[in-house]
């Protein structure tokens, strides 16, 4: 028997928080916090489960919503001498944020139905739809160093664990590596390589450290160029024209 | 000069344009033409080439006035040009960009205070993509950065202006007047920066 588990992913934990308003069918001003709260934190169990990353503000607010549900546990004090027609909700703030953050949640929505008409417009001199021949040309933009190292956090999170004990004779050496990965560059690089390409003799977590670095020189020293298709993932590595020719040759 | 000869020139002018012309610019050109009947000329013609159903219209976006395709026409438009369209906004843009738009001018940690998360990624994309913009820096401690929207933001979500979005008030529809005291009643209406009078909406 095989189960299929879809885990809905939330931006925050405002977006979280109303969703299981909306799921348990409560009144968003008279929010039941108890349920909420361990709905909260189940879900919180759950991305742990599933090896995701929880957010620092989504720990915020488990914090919060504890602390809110204590408060409302806690038996309402007499305030002497001052006639409190107004109760103070514990849980008021939190109501306004949500309430706030629904509002632009809806107009977000709004703004998305628009965005689907008015792509399908055009105008003279604008060009929206770049031309294109077989090959989509799409721009590629420098690749930052957190891209860098979110890229290499994936293929080490997708290492199988190696328990054996395995001598591979691999290029070790950051400088043996960089010379590598500029043969073959220049031997069948000319569309650039992707980064899965370079590292597929690479199956331990030291190579492939070791691979980082190599890139991360060869693009100080200009010897290459790191891009990426605006909005994907695919990091590719591309020869430069430029560079300190002479420095490869001491290496 | 006859009307028919003012919407000659305002077709000429659009098609020639391109980008949204405002009323202000053809004055320039148009001189002994007052404002009033230059727009009348617009509406005239946008008129026209409803009747005559055109493949094309005459919209009014982000402060003027502009020769658009029709969205329906769209298919053939992209066979033309043999190109698939360009990623949609994600969720996160489209909530920031909603905040900003009404919020503007405003800083990341308004924008952040809002959505509940961090959003320095999203803010720094939109600007990238330049539907949103610095305008300056806010006189508190840190000189935190001030973003409000751009031209190409209207142009984009074929608004007319920032009044052109929905006022928060029709939204709070949804919202009971009803509130539990003060504490989160938003009150007053959100004022929206208007950068033209309010025109009659297209036909």
């Amino acid at each position: 028997m095989s189960y299929q588990i879809k885990l809905e992913v939330f931006e925050g934990p405002l977006d979280l928080l109303l969703h299981l308003i909306k799921k348990n069918e409560v009144n968003i001003y008279d929010i039941p916090i108890s349920i909420v709260t361990k709905q909260y934190l189940d879900y919180l169990d759950l991305m742990r489960e599933f090896n995701l990353e929880i957010a620092g503000e989504f720990l915020l607010m488990a914090a919060t919503l504890t602390y809110i549900k204590s408060k409302m546990l806690l038996p309402k004090e007499e305030k002497a001498g001052v006639d409190d027609m107004e109760e103070d909700d514990p849980r008021a703030e939190l109501i306004r944020k949500l309430l706030e953050y629904k509002r632009f949640k809806e107009v977000a929505e709004d703004l998305g139905k628009r965005e689907e008409i008015w792509r399908d417009v055009f105008y003279q001199g604008h060009d929206t739809l770049p031309e294109t021949d077989e090959e989509k040309e799409e721009t590629m933009v420098e690749v930052g160093i957190f891209e860098l190292i979110d890229a290499f956090r994936d293929v080490l999170d997708r290492l199988p664990d190696n328990k054996s004990l395995e001598i591979i004779p691999e290029e070790l050496t950051v400088r043996g590596k960089m010379t590598s990965i500029i043969e073959r560059l220049d031997s069948e690089g000319t569309n650039g390589l992707t980064l899965w390409a370079l590292l597929d003799n690479d199956s331990t977590k030291r190579s492939i450290v070791v691979t980082f670095l190599a890139l991360l020189e060869l693009a100080k020293m200009r010897l290459i160029r790191l891009l990426q298709v605006e909005d994907r993932e695919t990091i590719r590595v591309f020869r430069s024209e430029s560079g300190e020719e002479q420095v490869m040759d001491e290496l | 000069m006859e009307d028919v000869e003012i919407k000659r020139v305002l077709e000429a002018l659009l098609f020639v344009s391109g980008e949204p012309l405002s009323v202000d610019r053809v004055k320039n050109v148009l001189e002994e033409i007052d404002r009033g009947k230059i727009r009348n000329m617009f509406w005239e013609l946008q008129h026209e080439y409803e009747m005559r159903l055109s493949g094309l219209r005459i919209g009014e976006v982000a402060g003027g006035f502009q020769m658009i395709t029709r969205p329906e026409l769209a298919v053939w438009i992209k066979k033309l040009k043999k190109a698939k369209q360009s990623a949609r906004l994600s969720k996160p843009s489209l909530e920031t960009l909603a905040i900003v738009a009404y919020k503007q001018p405003i800083v990341k940690s308004e924008v952040e205070e809002i959505r509940g998360v961090d959003s320095s990624g999203v803010l720094k994309g939109l600007l990238d993509k330049h539907f949103i913009k610095i305008i300056g820096r806010k006189d508190v401690p840190g000189k935190p950065i001030l973003y409000s929207t751009t031209k190409e933001f209207l142009q984009y979500f074929g608004l007319r202006d920032i009044a052109d979005l929905p006022t928060l008030k029709e939204l709070s529809d949804l919202i009971l007047e009803e509130d539990k005291g003060d504490k989160y009643e938003t009150g007053e209406e959100e004022t929206i920066p208007q950068t033209l009078p309010l025109e009659p909406s297209d036909p």
